[in-house]
C-alpha cells in the first residue's frame, strides 16, 4: 500500500532515544571530508611530484598574500552576521552576510590576479607541474568557493526577507559551517605552498 | 496512522477517481522513475547492475574465445562486433584491449560496486535499522540517476568510431594520456573519464546519504553495538568510499588536464614516432599512486557489502548466533583502515624504492591477520550449526571458499620480491578473480536469493538456485583455478594472443578448458535471470518471515509500502543473533521481542539488565 506524503511519515517515527542529528548539517560535514581528501590527494601529488625531480621554481605571487588575507576578513564577517542572527539583529546580519559576499567576490578576483602574476614569469597552466600545481589549486579552490558564492546569496536573499533569525538559524548555519571550510581550506593550501616551494 | 494522514489519503482517493488517467500515469512516473523510496531505488540498482553484468560477461566471453581458440574463425560475431572482426574473421587487436579494458571497468565500478552496495544498502539499511526511508530520499534518486548517466555515457563509448577504453581499468598514463597511443585512448578514454566523474559523484553522493541514515535514523533501542553486520559493513563500505573516491576524481581530473589541455603532470620527456613530444616535467608514477589510493581501497568497496550479507546469511541459515560478533566488527575496521595503507603493492615492479616496497609489503601481509579472523569466525558459526541449505547459503559457503583460495594467493602476491615473477600475469588474475570478483558475485547473488522475499513478496525457486549453485561454484573454480598455472608459466595478462611465442605452446589446451568452462559458467547464469524474472511475477507467494530470521525487515508487511511499517516502527531489544537460545522455545528470537516476554531464555546479565530497568 502507498503511505501518504512524507510529512506525516515523519510524524510517525518515534523517538529515538541516542545520538541524533540534523541530518542536513551531517550531510554537509562529510561533504566537507570529501573535499578535503580531494585537497589531500592533490597535495601529496605535489610532494611526490617534487620529490621526483624536474621541479620549476618560481616566486609565489604577491597576490595570494592579499587574497589570504581577504578570505579571513570575510570569514570574519561570517561569523558575525551569524552572531547577529542568532541575537535577532537583522540589520546586523544582513550587513555581515553582505559584506562576506563581497569579500568573497575580491578574493577570487585576487586569485585571479595572481594567476597574472604567474604569467608575468612566465609560468603557465600548460607547462611544468610545478606551475600548473597552482593553477589547479586555486582553480579548484576558486571554484568550490563559487559555489560557496552562490549559498551566501541565497542567504542573504532570504536575510533581505527577514526569514533568517533566532528561530530558523539552520540555513545560515549551514552556510557559515561552509564558508569557515573554505577559508581554512584555502589557507592550508596556502601554508602548504609556502612551506614546499 | 495519523488522523491528518488518512485525511490527506482520503483526498488523494477522491482526487484519483475524478482523474483517474491522469493520476495513473502520474504515479507511475513517480513510482518506477523518480522515486524516492528506497525499496525501489535498490531495485533500480538491482536491475541496471544484472543489465551490467549481462555486457560485462559477454565481454569476457569474445575475449576469451579469442585466448582458448586463437585460430577460430569469428566471422560469425560480425553481425554484432561489425568491423571489428577483419575480413579473415579474426577479432581486432585493439578491440581485444577495449574488450578487456570495458570487461573490467563494468565488473568493478558497475556491478560490483553500484550494482552490490547500491543494492543492498538501499535496500536494507533503512528496513535493518528502523527507518521509514533514507536521511534523504531526494539524494538517493540523484544518486541513482547520477550512475544512470553515467552508465548511459559508458554504454555510449562502446559504439563510438574508434571504440571504447583501451588501455586498461586502470588507465595508466601515457598510455591513455595521448590519443595517438592506441585508437582506445581517444573519444572512448574522453567518455570513459566523463562517465567516472559522473559515478564518483553518484557513489559519494549515495555514501554520504549510507552514513547519515545509519548514525541519524536507527530506531529506539537500536544501538551501535545491536547493528546486524550487513549494516556494519555498509556503514564501513560508505566511510572507505567517501575517503577514497575524492582521490580518483584527482587523479582523473590531472589526467583530463593532460589529455585535453596539454599539461603534464603525468607525461615527461615521450617520442612518437620519431617526435619529442613539448611535455616535460611530469611522473606517469604520480597516477598510479593516486590511481591505487582509490584503487585498493576499491578493492574492500567490493568484498565488504558482500562479507556483511554473508555473515547475515550464514547466521540465519547456521540458526546459530555468529560467532564473534564484536570480532566481525572489529576486523572489518581493521580491514577498512588497512586498505588506506597497502595501495603501493600494486606498483612493486613500476620503479619504486625498495625499501618503500618491504613497508608496504609488511602492511599487506598484515590484511591476512583480520582477514583470517573472519574466516575462522564464519567457519566456527557453521560448525555444528543446524544447518538449513538455501540456495542464499550455499553461495555464502561458496563466498567463504572463494575467500580463502583466493585470499591464500594474496599472500604470494604481497611478497615484493615474489612479485617480480608474477606482476601481470594470469596469477594475478587468477588471484583477484577468487578473491573479490567471484567471492562478491556471490555475495551479491547469495542477497538476491536470501532478499528477494522483500524485494518482491515472492519466493525464488530453489531448484534452479541449486542448480544453478553447484554449476557456478564448479565453473568458477575450473575457469579461475587453471589460471595460475597460467600465471606460474609466465603467461602475462592483457595479451592478444600467445601463438608467437613456443614456450607457450604447451598450455594451448589448458587456455581452451579455461574457455569451455567461461562459456558454460556464463550460460548457467542464464538459469538464475530465468529464475529472478519468472520469480517476479510467478513465484511462490513468500510468507512474512520466510527464512525464520531476526531482523528487523521481516516485521514489516510482505509488500512493504513507502514508509515500511503501517504502524508505528518497532524498538529493539536485543542484538540481531539470538538463534538456538538455550531455553526458548522456537529456534529464533526478533530483535523486537522485548527482555520481558522471553523469561525462559535471558541469560544472567540480561536478567540483571532487565531488573534494574523495573527498579
Amino acid at each position: 500500500m502507498q503511505y501518504p506524503a512524507n510529512k506525516q511519515v515523519i510524524i510517525l517515527n518515534p523517538k529515538s532515544d541516542h545520538l541524533r542529528m540534523d541530518p542536513h548539517k551531517f550531510a554537509l560535514w562529510l561533504f566537507l571530508g570529501t573535499t578535503f581528501m580531494l585537497f589531500a590527494a592533490l597535495t601529496s601529488a605535489y610532494i611526490v611530484k617534487k620529490g621526483d625531480g624536474n621541479w620549476l621554481d618560481y616566486e609565489l605571487p604577491q597576490a595570494l598574500w592579499y587574497s589570504t588575507a581577504l578570505i579571513l576578513v570575510s570569514s570574519a564577517a561570517m561569523h558575525w552576521a551569524y552572531r547577529a542572527a542568532s541575537r535577532d539583529k537583522t540589520e546586523h546580519v544582513k550587513i555581515g552576510i553582505l559584506s562576506t559576499l563581497v569579500l568573497g567576490v575580491g578574493f577570487l578576483g585576487m586569485q585571479y590576479y595572481s594567476w597574472a602574476g604567474l604569467v608575468a614569469q612566465n609560468v603557465y597552466f600548460v607547462g611544468n607541474p610545478a606551475g600548473s600545481f597552482l593553477y589547479v589549486f586555486t582553480g579548484l579552490h576558486g571554484l568550490h568557493l563559487v559555489s560557496g558564492i552562490i549559498f551566501l546569496a541565497v542567504v542573504s536573499v532570504n536575510a533581505f526577507r527577514m526569514k533568517i533569525h533566532s528561530g530558523r538559524l539552520r540555513q545560515i548555519e549551514m552556510c557559515a559551517t561552509y564558508w569557515h571550510f573554505l577559508g581554512i581550506l584555502w589557507v592550508y593550501l596556502f601554508v602548504f605552498l609556502l612551506m614546499n616551494h | 496512522m495519523a488522523p491528518e494522514a488518512q485525511a490527506t489519503l482520503h483526498e488523494a482517493d477522491a482526487h484519483g477517481r475524478d482523474h483517474e488517467h491522469e493520476h495513473h500515469e502520474d504515479s507511475f512516473i513517480r513510482k518506477y522513475i523518480f522515486c524516492t523510496d528506497h525499496k525501489m531505488i535498490a531495485k533500480q540498482f538491482l536491475i541496471t547492475g544484472i543489465f551490467w553484468a549481462v555486457i560485462g560477461g559477454a565481454l569476457s566471453l569474445i575475449f576469451r574465445l579469442q585466448l582458448g581458440f586463437p585460430e577460430m574463425d569469428l566471422a560469425w560475431l560480425q553481425p554484432v562486433l561489425g568491423k571489428w572482426i577483419t575480413a579473415q574473421g579474426k577479432l581486432d587487436p585493439e578491440f581485444y584491449l577495449a574488450l578487456v579494458t570495458m570487461h573490467g571497468t563494468i565488473m568493478v565500478f558497475f556491478v560490483l560496486t553500484a550494482g552490490l552496495s547500491g543494492t543492498f544498502s538501499n535496500l536494507l539499511i533503512p528496513l535493518q535499522i528502523g527507518a521509514r526511508d533514507m536521511a534523504s530520499g531526494f539524494m538517493n534518486m540523484l544518486s541513482y540517476w547520477l550512475f544512470f548517466v553515467s552508465s548511459v555515457i559508458m554504454f555510449g563509448s562502446m559504439f563510438v568510431e574508434a571504440g571504447p577504453a583501451g588501455g586498461g581499468w586502470v588507465i595508466y598514463p601515457p598510455l591513455s594520456a595521448l590519443p595517438q597511443a592506441i585508437k582506445g585512448s581517444g573519444l572512448g578514454m574522453t567518455l570513459w573519464l566523463v562517465s567516472m566523474v559522473f559515478f564518483i559523484a553518484s557513489s559519494l553522493i549515495g555514501s554520504i546519504n549510507y552514513i547519515s541514515t545509519v548514525i541519524n535514523m536507527r530506531t529506539r533501542g537500536m544501538k551501535f553495538s545491536r547493528l546486524p553486520l550487513t549494516i556494519w559493513a555498509f556503514f564501513l563500505t560508505a566511510i572507505v568510499g567517501i575517503l577514497s573516491f575524492p582521490v580518483l576524481f584527482a587523479a582523473a581530473l590531472l589526467l583530463v588536464f593532460d589529455r585535453s589541455f596539454g599539461t603534464s603532470f603525468y607525461l615527461s620527456e615521450i617520442y612518437i614516432g620519431g617526435e619529442a613530444l613539448p611535455n616535460v616535467g611530469g611522473s606517469p608514477l604520480l597516477f598510479q599512486h593516486l590511481f591505487w589510493f582509490l584503487g585498493h581501497p576499491e578493492v574492500y568497496i567490493v568484498l565488504l557489502p558482500a562479507l556483511g550479507i554473508t555473515s547475515e546469511i550464514i547466521a540465519t541459515n547456521a540458526r546459530k548466533p555468529i560467532f564473534g560478533y564484536k570480532a566481525m566488527i572489529g576486523s572489518m575496521m581493521g580491514i577498512a583502515f588497512l586498505s588506506f595503507v597497502v595501495w603501493a603493492h600494486h606498483m612493486f615492479v613500476s620503479g619504486m624504492n625498495p625499501f618503500l616496497g618491504s613497508i608496504f609489503m609488511l602492511l599487506t601481509l598484515i590484511i591476512a591477520v583480520p582477514s583470517a579472523v573472519k574466516v575462522f569466525n564464519y567457519l566456527t558459526t557453521l560448525w555444528r550449526g543446524n544447518l538449513v541449505f538455501t540456495p542464499a547459503m550455499l553461495f555464502s559457503i561458496g563466498l567463504l571458499s572463494f575467500f580463502i583460495s583466493g585470499g591464500l594467493t594474496g599472500i604470494f602476491l604481497g611478497n615484493s620480491a615474489i612479485d617480480v615473477q608474477l606482476h601481470d600475469t594470469y596469477f594475478v588474475v587468477a588471484h583477484f578473480h577468487l578473491v573479490m570478483g567471484s567471492a562478491a558475485f556471490f555475495g551479491m547473488v547469495a542477497g538476491v536469493y536470501h532478499w528477494f522475499p522483500k524485494l518482491y513478496g515472492r519466493m525464488m525457486d530453489k531448484k534452479l538456485g541449486y542448480l544453478h549453485f553447484w554449476i557456478t561454484f564448479i565453473g568458477a573454480y575450473m575457469v579461475f583455478f587453471p589460471m595460475h598455472y597460467i600465471g606460474i608459466a609466465g603467461f602475462p595478462r592483457r595479451y592478444y594472443s600467445f601463438t608467437n611465442f613456443d614456450a607457450f605452446s604447451s598450455f594451448a589446451d589448458l587456455n581452451s578448458f579455461v574457455s569451455v568452462a567461461a562459456v558454460a559458467t556464463v550460460g548457467v547464469q542464464f538459469i538464475f535471470l530465468f529464475n529472478f524474472f519468472y520469480s517476479m511475477y510467478r513465484g511462490r507467494r513468500a510468507p512474512k518471515n520466510p527464512w525464520r530470521s531476526n531482523t528487523l525487515e521481516w516485521t514489516t508487511p510482505v509488500n512493504p509500502g513507502h514508509g515500511n511499517w503501517e504502524g508505528e516502527i518497532p524498538a529493539v531489544h536485543r542484538w540481531p543473533y539470538d538463534y538456538s537460545k538455550p531455553g526458548a522455545s522456537e529456534d529464533f528470537i526478533p530483535q523486537n521481542v522485548p527482555l520481558s516476554e522471553t523469561p525462559e531464555s535471558n541469560l544472567p546479565h540480561e536478567k540483571k539488565a532487565l531488573e534494574s530497568k523495573k527498579k
